[in-house]
C-alpha cells in the first residue's frame, strides 16, 4: 500500500500526544510499517503543535511533507488554517470548531482571522464538529480529542471493532469508558 | 518472530542500553533527550539518576565505566558544552566497561538557545560519532556504540537529533546481555590525568582515531546501496531518510559512523559515481573533510546549514523540482506562553508592575521575555542569570542594579545557578536572586532534582533545603522565603531587597500549575454584572481570559486553574471561584 499521511494539529495541552499514540497503536495492529513525529519542549507550553503520522508497507522519513496529508485532524480553527496546505488536493480535513485566542490576539497584536473554516470549505472537503459541546453532553470536556478522532476514523481504512480495542489499551484505565463513548459519538458525526 | 513495539527513539536508545547490560545511566534533563532516562528507568537492574548538571552526570558515567560496568550519560547538546571538559580528558583515558554518551541536537531549534552541531565538538575530543536513522537503528546503534568502545577503548557518542529522538517507529525487542562486570585494576598511567601521563596518552588517541576511519568500511553501520550511479549520495542520521523519498534511485553511502569517516570507503564509493552530493545537516562536518581530500562533491552550496531538511527541499535543490504547493495562510503566530495558573505570570507581574529588569535563564521561566510581560531582558544558558547579573554590577556600579534583578528556577539554580551566587557573596555583589521554585524541572516535564525530596528511581530521600543552602550554606543574610501568589508581600520583598545595597535571595515558592500532585483550584467566572471590561484581569497575559468582538471577557473553565492572580487585580470584585 502507499504510503498515508495523517497530520494532528493544535494548541499544546490539548492532548495531541494522546492522538497519536492511539493513532500508532491502529496502524500496528493492522500489520503496517509506522512512523510517528511528535513535538515536546518548549511549544508544548501553549504553542502550535504538529504530529505527523506516516503508514504503510515501508516508511522512510517521518514528517508529512507540505501537499502530501491524506487527513489533517485539527484541535483548532486557526491551527487549521495554519497547517492546510500540508493537505493534498482532495484530503479531508477534520476541525474542532473552537477558537483559542493565540497571545497577539490576546494583547491586541494581532486579529483572529474570521470565517477560517468557510474558507477552508472552497478548497478542501471539511468535517467540523463543536467536539466540546459534543463531549461536555458526554459529561467529561476531555475527551473532545477522542470525538474528533473518531471523526476523523471514518477517513482511515481501519475496523471500528480495532479502534475501540486499541483506544481501550492506550487510554488511563479509568477512562476506557468514556473515551469509548467518546470515539462512538465521534464516529457516528463522521458518517 | 520476535516482538516489535511502536517506539520514540529516545525509548529505543534506553531499550538498547537495557539489552547492551548497561548498569548506571545518569543525565540532566534536556529537551530532547530527556525520554532516554525516562525510560531506562523502567528497566530492572539499572541504577539511573538526575545528575545536579550535566558536567556531572558525564563523570558519574566516568566513573561507573572505570569501575568496569557498561554506563551511559545523555543530554542535549548544550549539556554536552557543561560536560565536555571530562569529556575531553576522559577520551584520553578510554574505558573499562563500555561508556556512550548520547548528544541530543535540536535543528530547527524546537527547544534550545543555538543550533550547534555535536559531531563538531566529537572531533575537537577526538570521540568517534554514531548516528541512527529511526528507532530501530537509534536501538542498534547504541548496543554497537558499547561494544565500539570497548574495542577500541574509547568513549563513544550517539548522536541524535529531535527528528529521531522525538519520533516513533518500531523496534524488534531482544534480551538483555550478562552485563559485564570487569574487576578494577588500579592504572595510574592510564587513570590520572596530568601532563606525564596524558603526554603519553595522546598518540594512544591519535592511533585510535586512524584504527577506527581504516576499519570503518567493515563497521556494520557504514554501508553503500548501490543503484543509478549518476547521482551518488554521502548521508547520515534522519536526512537519509529524506534523500530516500527524495532520490529513490540515487545510489546512498549510509554513514552510521560520523566521526572518524572511513575514508577509503568514501574514495571508492566517490569513484563509483558521476556527480556526488553530501546531504547533512548543520554544519558541513563530513564535507568540508571530503572536499579536503580532493574529492569533488556538492553540499552547503545548494543546501542550508539552518534548520531541519526535508523531502521537498532535496527534491528542489539537487533535482530542480518546485512542486507547486500551496502558499501557507497569513495567520498570527501562536508562540508557547507560561500556563494558566503559572506561578512565574505572578512574580513577573509583580516585576512588571515595579519597573524591575530581570536578567533570565533557562527554563519556562524564560517565556517571561514574551509580550505582555516582556520583563526578562537577557537569557544566555543554564545558570547564567545570576553571573550576568553579577557582571552588569562591577561593569556599570551598584546604582545601576537597583532596579534589577536575576531570576532562575530551582532546578536551574542548583544546576549551575549556585556556582554564581557563590561569586556574588565572594565578590561583594549587591543584586537580588529570585529563586523561581516550582518544586520541579517544568520545561522538560516535570523530573525530580536534588530540592524535591524524590529521585529518578522513586526513592524518598531528604531533600536540599533552597533557604538553608543560600542563608546557611553560602552565608547570605537576606534570604527570604515568599508564596508567588502573595502578591503583596512578594512585592514589598522586592522593593526592600532591591534597595538593598548587600546581595539577597528571595526564594519564590509555589508548585507548577501542571504538577500532577498540584491540585487545580476552582476555576474563577466573571459576573457580567460587575465587569466593566476594564481590561485589568487581562494584563498579566492569561490564556485562559479572552475578549471578545464586542467586548465581553471571559475565562475558559476548563483552562483555569484557579490561581486567582486575575482576581486580586479587579476593582468591581467581578472575579469568583
Amino acid at each position: 500500500m502507499e504510503t498515508r499521511n495523517i497530520m494532528i494539529v493544535g494548541v499544546g495541552g490539548q492532548g495531541t500526544l494522546l492522538t497519536s499514540r492511539i493513532l500508532g497503536g491502529i496502524t500496528i495492529k493492522a500489520g503496517y510499517d509506522v512512523k510517528l513525529s511528535e513535538v515536546h519542549g518548549m511549544a508544548q507550553r501553549g504553542g502550535s503543535v504538529v504530529t505527523f503520522v506516516r503508514y504503510g508497507d515501508k516508511v522512510n522519513e517521518p514528517i508529512v511533507e507540505e501537499g502530501q496529508a491524506d487527513v489533517l485532524i485539527a484541535f483548532e480553527r486557526l491551527e487549521a488554517l495554519r497547517y492546510a496546505h500540508f493537505l493534498k488536493k482532495d484530503g479531508v480535513l477534520v476541525v474542532n470548531d473552537q477558537r483559542i485566542d493565540p497571545m497577539p490576539v490576546v494583547i491586541g497584536a494581532a486579529k483572529y482571522p474570521e470565517n477560517i473554516i468557510e474558507d477552508l470549505e472552497k478548497k478542501y472537503k471539511v468535517l467540523k464538529v463543536d467536539a466540546m459541546a459534543e463531549a461536555l453532553k458526554l459529561g467529561n470536556p476531555k475527551t473532545f480529542n477522542v470525538i474528533v478522532l473518531g471523526m476523523a476514523a471514518r477517513h482511515m481504512d481501519f475496523k471500528k471493532e480495532d479502534w475501540l480495542e486499541v483506544i481501550e489499551n492506550t487510554v488511563p484505565p479509568k477512562t476506557v469508558e468514556i473515551n469509548k463513548k467518546a470515539f462512538e459519538a465521534g464516529y457516528a458525526l463522521g458518517a | 518472530m520476535s516482538e516489535k513495539k511502536l517506539m520514540l527513539g529516545n525509548e529505543a536508545i534506553a531499550r538498547g542500553a537495557w539489552e547492551a547490560g548497561v548498569k548506571v545511566s545518569a543525565a540532566y534533563p534536556g529537551t530532547p533527550s530527556t525520554e532516554i532516562s525516562e525510560n531506562i528507568v523502567k528497566y530492572e537492574d539499572v541504577y539511573c539518576e538526575w545528575s545536579p548538571n550535566e558536567k556531572v552526570a558525564m563523570e558519574v558515567a566516568i566513573g561507573a565505566s572505570m569501575a568496569g560496568v557498561r554506563s551511559l550519560v545523555s543530554m542535549k547538546m548544550v549539556g554536552v558544552n557543561v560536560a565536555s571538559d571530562p569529556l575531553y580528558t576522559v577520551s584520553y583515558i578510554g574505558v573499562s566497561g563500555g561508556l556512550v554518551l548520547v548528544a541530543a541536537d535540536d535543528p530547527g531549534m524546537y527547544s534550545s538557545q543555538n543550533e550547534q552541531d555535536s559531531r563538531a565538538v566529537a572531533r575537537a575530543a577526538h570521540v568517534p560519532v554514531l548516528e541512527p536513522s529511526d528507532s530501530q537503528e537509534a536501538k542498534e546503534f547504541t548496543k554497537f556504540a558499547f561494544d565500539m568502545s570497548e574495542k577500541y577503548d574509547t568513549p563513544v557518542i550517539l548522536r541524535t537529533t529531535t527528528r529521531l529522538a522525538h519520533s516513533q517507529g518500531l523496534v524488534e525487542l531482544e534480551d538483555r546481555c550478562e552485563p559485564i562486570d570487569i574487576p578494577y585494576e588500579k592504572n595510574i598511567k592510564k587513570n590520572v590525568m596530568m601532563p606525564a601521563n596524558a603526554i603519553a596518552r595522546h598518540p594512544a588517541v591519535v592511533a585510535r582515531e586512524q584504527q577506527m576511519s581504516d576499519d570503518g568500511a567493515e563497521f556494520p553501520i557504514n554501508r553503500i546501496e548501490m543503484r543509478d550511479k549518476k547521482i551518488g549520495v554521502i548521508t547520515s542520521g534522519i536526512p537519509y531518510q529524506y534523500v530516500r523519498e527524495a532520490l529513490p534511485e540515487a545510489s546512498v553511502l549510509k554513514l552510521g559512523c560520523v566521526n572518524p569517516l572511513p575514508k577509503q570507503m568514501i574514495i571508492d564509493f566517490a569513484k563509483k559515481v558521476d556527480k556526488l552530493y553530501i546531504v547533512e545537516e548543520l554544519d558541513p562536518i563530513i564535507e568540508e573533510q571530503v572536499k579536503s581530500w580532493g574529492i569533488e562533491c556538492t553540499g552547503k552550496e545548494i543546501l542550508t546549514v539552518l534548520g531541519e531538511y526535508s523531502t521537498n527541499m532535496l527534491k528542489k535543490a539537487i533535482l530542480g523540482i518546485d512542486e507547486k504547493l500551496e502558499t501557507p495562510a497569513q495567520v498570527p503566530v501562536r508562540p508557547p506562553i507560561l500556563c494558566p495558573g503559572c506561578p512565574h505570570r505572578s512574580t513577573y507581574f509583580t516585576l512588571k508592575k515595579l519597573g524591575i529588569h530581570a536578567a533570565g535563564d533557562i527554563g519556562c521561566y524564560t517565556l517571561g521575555a514574551v509580550a505582555p510581560l516582556s520583563v526578562l531582558e537577557t537569557t544566555v544558558c543554564m545558570g547564567s542569570s545570576i553571573s550576568t547579573l553579577h557582571g552588569m554590577e562591577k561593569a556599570k556600579g551598584k546604582e545601576y542594579v537597583r532596579d534589577w534583578v536575576a531570576v532562575i528556577g530551582d532546578s536551574t539554580f542548583l544546576h549551575t545557578g549556585v556556582n554564581s551566587l557563590m561569586n556574588m557573596f565572594y565578590n561583594q555583589a549587591t543584586g537580588t536572586v529570585l529563586i523561581l521554585d516550582n518544586s520541579t524541572t517544568g520545561m522538560t516535564g516535570h523530573q525530580d532534582h536534588a530540592a524535591t525530596g524524590k529521585t529518578l528511581m522513586g526513592e524518598e530521600v531528604p531533600a536540599i533545603d533552597l533557604y538553608k543552602l543560600c542563608h546557611d550554606g553560602i552565608g547570605i543574610e537576606n534570604t527570604y522565603v515568599v508564596d508567588a501568589f502573595d502578591t503583596k508581600e512578594l512585592e514589598k520583598l522586592i522593593k526592600q531587597e532591591t534597595a538593598r545595597e548587600a546581595v539577597s535571595v528571595i526564594i519564590v515558592q509555589a508548585p507548577c500549575a501542571l504538577l500532577k500532585s498540584n491540585k487545580p483550584k476552582p476555576a474563577y467566572r466573571i459576573d457580567p454584572e460587575k465587569c466593566k471590561r476594564c481590561g485589568m484581569c487581562m494584563k498579566p497575559g492569561c490564556p485562559a481570559i479572552t475578549k471578545a468582538e464586542d467586548g465581553t471577557i471571559s475565562i475558559n473553565a476548563t483552562m483555569c486553574n484557579g490561581c486567582g492572580l486575575c482576581a486580586g487585580l479587579c476593582k468591581f470584585g467581578a472575579l469568583n471561584q
